[in-house]
């Protein structure tokens, strides 16, 4: 079973600017997949196309089967996002937001509530949840949003740099707590910057460059693309996989 | 969606938008009472006792519907611009509903359903205000078609702001149809005067005006008197709901003003 299926997909700007230029990739259900990009790679594109967010220009895709062309709601059901940006109300309250977003899945208060309160909790910002979410530190912000996309319990989580701005200690603990929802059979789709995150996380990943992926598979398979004579050649002293994407993208 | 899921959907935005602008009453229910109180002693009580009676009512009690309308007007359509355009514009909130299953439709009715409530609660607090001023006197000729005016004005004017806040790209842009279209409209459209008293050059403009055939058709429900058929008025009501729900609709649905 797939959980994410992209053909060809392509998307051009208003502006001109081709950010994807016949993306094809899959995730199957239960992975934990890396989207690694340079900025501006399309990375954001693909995940606004898979969400909702943003119109493709020709291309397919589909979420646990469902295209998002002919059954956008059924696709929609299946994703949680937690999007680049922090996007919520900052006059909300944490618990507002989270119960609201259940609303908007048709979930009903009365499950919606303590399914919120428990989430909040887990994430760590149970003891804030009745303040105003422009009181949150950036981290709470992004557990914030965390809790939100998982509210409705998808079978789809799409993360786009999650750990952005987010300390050592405490992005440790939200990989801790990444692992047990995959464990749980929850799919994850990762995008992020901190290589070493998509490296200790990641089953399989993709690299993409202005538009197109330039490598894909299990992450053995991409780390067995590094070459340590070569990286000693140039005095890198980054991991492996950090090597073999400034490798692959330089390349392009 | 099931039924019972879009429900809930709709229940939530409408919760949603009700809970705030009780929140923040003083500026969400105050200026338009404060208005109003304004509009009633100055075109009322001063001007009015100049006047007198106007189409066999007095002046006072002539203004009122116009008066009600005129708020119930501005309100709805200024509470679905404006929360829409700060829930695409500030923290791109909308997104929490856009990546949901909510169908496009559903979304224009949880915004429009916000607005129409506002307009209508501003309504009836003007209309509570203007009995202080009619010495608790208020005729109602017609309950049914006072309340059916309402709702339909209130709904057409929450669409009409949906529209002009999915498509305002800056703050100005919710700003100058307010104050360059909607308010001429409304002032022009015989709040404060019948259109038999105007020359029959102006009469033919406002007879283009769709604001006056609302104020009249409002009228009429209180005081039975009206310049147009009741007939007209309601179908240009109903018009104009067609035409805005299908721009709302064509807008959500392509993501024009919301997606890349």
């Amino acid at each position: 079973m797939l959980a994410l299926t992209v053909e060809n997909l392509k998307k051009r700007y208003k502006t001109g600017t081709e950010a994807l230029k016949g993306v094809s990739l899959t995730i199957p259900a239960g992975d934990f997949f890396g989207l690694l990009g340079p900025n501006g790679a399309g990375k954001t594109t693909i995940i606004g196309i898979v969400t909702g967010l943003v119109n493709k220009t020709e291309g397919l895709v589909s979420v646990f089967g469902h295209d998002i062309d002919k059954e956008p709601e059924r696709a929609k059901a299946r994703i949680g996002l937690v999007g680049q940006e922090v996007n919520f109300n900052p006059f909300e309250k944490p618990f507002d937001i989270v119960v609201n977003q259940g609303g908007y899945y048709g979930i009903p208060r009365s499950i919606a509530i303590p399914r919120a309160k428990k989430l909040l909790h887990d994430l760590g910002i149970g003891e804030k949840m009745m303040q105003g979410s422009m009181t949150l530190s950036g981290g709470m912000k992004r557990r914030l949003m965390i809790a939100r996309a998982l509210i409705h319990q998808p079978r789809f989580l799409i993360l786009d740099e999650p750990t952005a701005g987010v300390d050592v200690e405490l992005r440790r603990g939200m990989w801790d707590y990444l692992r047990s929802l995959t464990a749980d059979g929850l799919t994850i789709l990762l995008t992020t910057h901190y290589l070493e995150e998509a490296e200790q996380l990641c089953k399989n990943i993709a690299i993409i460059n202005k538009g197109e992926i330039v490598a894909k598979g299990t992450m053995a398979e991409i780390l067995a693309m590094h070459e340590s004579a070569e990286s000693e050649k140039s005095d890198y002293r980054g991991g492996r996989l950090e090597e073999v994407f400034i490798k692959l993208t330089q390349q392009k | 969606m099931t039924p019972r899921e879009l429900w809930t959907s709709f229940y939530t935005m409408l919760r949603k938008d009700i809970v705030r602008m009780f929140r923040i009453w003083i500026q969400t229910f105050l200026p338009s009472i404060i208005t109003s109180v304004l509009y009633f002693l100055i075109f009322g009580t001063v001007l009015g006792s100049q006047i007198g009676e106007m189409q066999g009512v007095s002046y006072m009690k002539f203004v009122v519907p116009g008066l009600v309308m005129l708020a119930i007007v501005t309100t709805s359509y200024a509470n679905t611009s404006f929360t829409f355009f700060a829930s695409k514009f500030f923290a791109r909130s909308i997104d929490e509903i856009l990546v949901s299953p909510t169908p496009p439709w559903l979304l224009i009715a949880g915004f429009v359903g916000g607005g129409m409530v506002r307009g209508i609660l501003v309504g009836m607090l003007v209309l509570l205000v203007s009995l202080f001023f009619t010495g608790l006197h208020l005729a109602m000729y017609n309950v049914l078609i006072i309340f059916g005016f309402a709702i339909l004005t209130a709904l057409v004017f929450a669409l009409a702001g949906l529209v002009n806040g999915i498509y305002a790209k800056s703050i100005d842009g919710i700003n100058i149809v307010p104050t360059f279209i909607l308010t001429p409209l409304v002032y022009l459209g015989g709040i404060f005067y019948s259109v038999h008293d105007l020359p029959a050059w102006w009469q033919n403009i406002t007879y283009a005006n769709p604001l006056f055939y609302l104020i009249n058709g409002f009228r009429y429900g209180f005081l039975g008197i009206t310049d147009v058929s009741l007939v007209t008025s309601i179908g240009i009501l109903v018009s104009m709901v067609v035409i805005l729900v299908a721009t709302n609709w064509y807008f959500i649905r392509t993501g024009l003003g919301l997606k890349q």
